[in-house]
């Protein structure tokens, strides 16, 4: 072909992100776009379990096989968002010998590394395991950032020429002639990155191919085709520890079931998780009683779980998704593989794909097989280069420097930014101005904040799944507002204002599934210091103009004649 | 052989202080016993009365005058408007605040650019009042993340502030860590330590005023974050107006708050004055009683247990916050002398969705008779000789309201008041 075909990608989740990088790479012009932030839908709430395979060894062979061989993969091309902890799968004296017998020639059989280890010696690792443990089998599972490894792949598809736009909700396929030429785009606010308060605009992408790639919701955009794409959502509930009780991935070690497993994760621990279909993806019920279930279930295997802190629940809904003659009724049974649908073939409706079902762990192996897919319409022969070339912040790097010396941070700081930052630490935090800690829970210095602003825009969310900020044990009690003074200056102060908003409401909303206990005293300190010290619950830039005049105006007030007038928008008077 | 009083009182916060205090005054041999740090720390240093009636209606002008709607569960009805003045005027006698010369509110400039409706403040916050109509620089430090200056700077103007208000940000003398705490700044100012700026010495005051002096056009009134030292906060900012030749004020910031300390340091001072003693860093762990009657509180100090004994009681183990009040998933409790805490058997009921919304938990508490003894589920007093002060009783939002401080003071009075004539 003489020009370049135009790819437009629907999803940015991780598997829409992943073909995104892959095609760019291979030279194609790719506009990728998301409804809300990288990550927004399921990627952003998953466990962060890199699988080995191990979990599907015995029920989905050909999804194993691939996760083992992905997992490699990303340990190479990803470092800086992997923590190979290792993963056990433990048995309990009730649960079946058969079984676990069966895990451990499944994973020989998928090429899974796998070893049977004693009560004892799972306790000489894991000092929480409940003391009645009978034995577990060890295999390669480890923890992986989803919002840092599609970041990082968007960094990467952008460096290829990729355009990659967040906000960006598609409210029509454009089909002209039986085919899919383009999409009708709303932005949230203007094109490129994110300004909130502005007005934002509806675009028309025209497009030589279309990949839908929105998981759970590709039902929505097939609607809008008038093709039927029936994908089974599935909602999974997932807990957020306050610390590490666990270094390990831990796994119940029996066929299926809720609240068996425990990803350790960052500086928390993650548990999980359920299986339950749900009719829409953005609206389900979520409730307590699962919570309580997975604390209650899992402390079997982790005692000390039962009166541990939480400080977030979260649910996520799994895009699963089966051959119409399956047939499945218990979502369990339906295969974690993945499928492209091919429209033309399928429903004879040209210039689009949609693929849907699969997993986070084999999301890069997903990118090259619908890569492959598209190049070939196109005739193209370029190499998928997506397991080969490490991503950026993966290249090389040691997480071992002398901090202080480099980048004058102490050692936990220095080190939690490394390791989240990789191989572009040097470029970020070699600064000649003072790089103050922002985020001491999760130790992030300005320097990133003002990292990810520049990538991101105004908006905090952004910030804070590039950073971690506001996401560990004082969920933003401390640093909402700091990090809004990062916005300022760059942005004004009203967007600031509601940048800050935001944040604060997204960080409370998503406790409300922890809030007993510690984490119950810590929103109440939140509350108390935004509120009283801060006056924000009632901040008069918000608010009716205040009567200034009528307040004490000291004793020995210079000049106080008070200004009864103040301006009924509250705005600035005349004379600066 | 237990240590014996005639009252003691458990937890050293604003309601603790306030009330061994004015058992003390009152003749009453006083002890009292704290295990943490108090939320002081965490607080202002501003002392509200009464920012927001309950329905949000404000800011108030005059809080005496709007306590007087108050439900009649209020705290502040249970004391009286009366008696929160008289617990003000101790308050008055034994700090260095301002405000006492009038009734109405004043509105001060907090760290995140809003303002705050607040009855005290500290003499170091005077000049900053947002009534006044002085123009304003604000300055910031480059490494302190709680106050950006020209953020905060552009939020007041949004509030409509009758002034002019400009906001800078100065890299502070001396080569303090980007990381360093407040206290060592506040150091460093106490005793004019000596700073190098461009290589030569200089005092930290001095290098100071010189940096601001750069970059004040001709502003009356400048302020800074609450770092102008701390045992000798007053020669700091005295020294810095004669320097910069303008008034000077400290903007209160979030924890830790050196306000929030300094106040605290004040009180325990007075407290030690008037007679009383006091141990802190050992947690009431459990107690005796003989029916109705509190025998007993065992102190746990290097894992000992150690018996006081006192003819009565005053709890002031703070809310939530402070964790005088504690929860689980099934439900909530005072943890001391288990008294009742009216709550929802659901804790999905105890918040609400809206980060500002109406919080039950914001209103937990120990529901008290007139005199402020705890009331069990059916209103009967838990203990005859145990009262309770400040953030432990329920039935208001003190951040909401902006009232925490007065209510604290206003019952902690009431119950040492109270506490000291029982033991007679």
């Amino acid at each position: 072909m003489a020009q370049t075909p135009h790819i437009a990608v629907i999803g940015g989740g991780s598997t829409g992100i992943g073909i995104a990088r892959d095609l760019a790479m291979r030279g194609l012009d790719v506009t990728l776009v998301e409804q809300g932030n990288l990550t927004h839908g399921t990627t952003g709430r998953m466990h962060g379990l890199l699988h080995s395979g191990g979990r599907y060894a015995v029920s989905d062979q050909a999804s194993a096989t691939e996760c083992i061989e992905e997992n490699r993969v990303l340990r190479d091309i990803a470092s800086h968002c992997v923590e190979m902890t290792g993963g056990l799968f433990v048995k309990r004296p009730e649960d079946d010998e058969e079984y676990f017998q069966q895990k451990l020639e499944g994973c020989k059989e998928c090429g899974i590394p796998a070893e049977v280890v004693s009560g004892e010696e799972a306790r000489a690792m894991e000092p929480h395991l409940a003391k009645d443990v009978e034995k577990a089998i060890s295999v390669p599972d480890g923890a992986i950032d989803p919002f840092r490894l599609v970041v990082a792949n968007a960094a990467s598809a952008e460096e290829h020429g990729a355009r990659i736009e967040t906000h960006s909700k598609v409210t029509d396929l454009i089909i002209e002639d039986g085919e899919v030429v383009g999409l009708e785009v709303e932005h949230a606010s203007g094109s490129g990155k994110r300004i909130h308060g502005r007005e934002g605009g509806t675009e028309e992408i025209r497009a030589d191919y279309v990949v839908n790639a929105t998981g759970a919701w590709a039902g929505r955009i097939g609607d809008m085709a008038g093709v039927d794409i029936a994908v089974r959502p599935s909602k999974g509930v997932m807990t957020i520890m306050n610390i590490r009780q666990v270094d390990t991935v831990i796994n119940r070690c029996r066929p299926k079931g809720d609240a068996d497993i425990v990803v350790p994760h960052e500086t928390t621990a993650i548990l999980g998780t359920t299986d339950e279909e749900v009719e829409d993806p953005e609206d389900y019920p979520e409730e307590g009683w699962e919570v309580d279930m997975m604390i209650d279930t899992l402390k079997e295997l982790v005692p000390m779980l039962d009166e541990a802190r939480t400080i977030r629940s979260f649910w996520g809904v799994r895009p699963l998704y089966e051959p119409p003659d399956v047939g499945s009724d218990d979502p369990t049974d339906i295969t974690r593989d993945y499928f492209l649908l091919d429209h033309d073939e399928r429903d004879d409706l040209q210039g689009m794909t949609s693929i849907v079902g699969g997993k986070f762990t084999t999301y890069r192996m997903m990118g090259e097989e619908i890569s492959d897919h598209v190049c070939e319409k196109f005739g193209i022969e370029a190499e998928c280069r997506t397991a080969d070339e490490p991503l950026p912040g993966s290249e090389d790097f040691s997480v071992l420097r002398d901090y202080m010396d480099e980048f004058g941070l102490r050692s936990p700081i220095g080190r939690r930014s490394v390791e989240r930052l990789g191989s572009r630490a040097d470029e970020v935090l070699k600064t000649s101005d003072p790089n103050p800690t922002v985020c001491a829970c999760e130790g992030v210095t300005r320097a990133e904040v003002q990292d990810a602003i520049s990538q991101s825009g105004s908006d905090l969310n952004a910030v804070r799944i590039r950073t971690r900020a506001s996401m560990g044990n004082c969920q933003g009690g401390f640093c909402c507002n700091r990090l809004a003074s990062e916005l300022h200056g760059e942005y004004s102060e009203d967007i600031a204002r509601e940048a800050w908003d935001e944040l604060l409401q997204e960080r409370w909303k998503g406790q409300r599934h922890a809030l007993w206990g510690e984490q119950l005293s810590q929103a109440a300190l939140n509350y108390a210091l935004h509120a009283t010290t801060q006056n924000r619950d009632r901040d008069p830039a918000d608010g009716e103009p205040i009567d200034f005049a009528a307040f004490d105006t000291g004793v020995e007030a210079g000049s106080a004649s008070g200004t009864a007038d103040v301006a009924a928008d509250g705005g600035r008077r005349d004379g600066n | 052989m237990a240590i014996n009083s005639d009252v003691l009182v458990i937890g050293g916060g604003l309601a603790g202080l306030t009330s061994a205090l004015k058992a003390a005054r009152e003749g009453a041999d006083v002890r009292l016993v704290s295990y943490k740090q108090s939320s002081l720390r965490h607080a202002s240093g501003l002392v509200d009365l009464l920012g927001y009636t309950p329905d949000g209606e404000g800011p108030v002008t005059d809080p005496y005058a709007a306590m007087a709607d108050l439900h009649d569960a209020h705290p502040y009805q249970t004391v009286g408007v009366e008696t929160v003045r008289e617990s003000m005027s101790m308050f008055d006698e034994v700090t260095d605040y301002r405000g006492d010369h009038t009734d109405t509110n004043a509105l001060v400039p907090t760290h995140g650019g809003t303002v705050k409706p607040t009855a005290r403040y500290p003499t170091g916050a005077a000049a900053g009042l947002a009534s006044d109509d002085r123009d304003v620089l604000l300055v910031g430090i480059e490494a302190m993340v709680d106050f950006d200056a020209p953020h905060a700077a552009a939020h007041l103007e949004a509030a409509g502030v009758p002034f002019d208000v400009r906001g800078e940000t100065i890299k502070f003398p001396g080569d303090l860590q980007a990381d360093a705490k407040i206290t060592r700044y506040a150091k460093l100012l106490d005793n004019n330590g000596e700073v190098a700026v461009r290589g030569r010495k200089k005092g930290a005051r001095d290098a100071l005023a010189e940096r601001v002096n750069t970059v004040r056009e001709n502003e009356a009134r400048v302020g800074f974050p609450a770092i102008l030292g701390d045992a000798h906060t007053d020669g700091v900012r005295a020294a810095l107006e004669e320097k910069i030749g303008a008034d000077v004020f400290e903007v209160p910031m979030g924890p830790p708050s050196l306000p929030g300390l300094r106040l605290e340091d004040a009180l325990f001072e007075a407290l030690d004055e008037s007679g009383a003693s006091f141990e802190t860093g050992n947690p009431v762990v459990d107690f005796d009683a003989d029916g109705d009657t509190i025998e007993t509180v065992y102190i746990e100090k290097n894992g000992a247990r150690i018996p006081n004994s006192a003819d009565q009681y005053v709890l002031a183990t703070g809310g939530l916050v402070g964790k005088g009040i504690e929860s689980d998933r099934e439900s909530v409790k005072e943890p001391v002398f288990d008294c009742h805490i009216e709550h929802g058997e659901d804790r999905y009921d105890w918040f609400d969705g809206d980060v500002f919304g109406d919080h039950a938990f914001a209103s937990f508490g120990v529901e008290t008779d007139e005199t402020l003894r705890p009331l069990t589920a059916d209103d009967a007093v838990e203990f005859e000789n145990l009262r309770a002060a400040g953030s432990v009783l329920g039935g208001y939002d003190f951040a909401a309201e902006k009232s925490g401080s007065g209510v604290s003071i206003a019952t902690g009075y009431v119950a040492g008041e109270n506490a000291a004539a029982e033991a007679r």
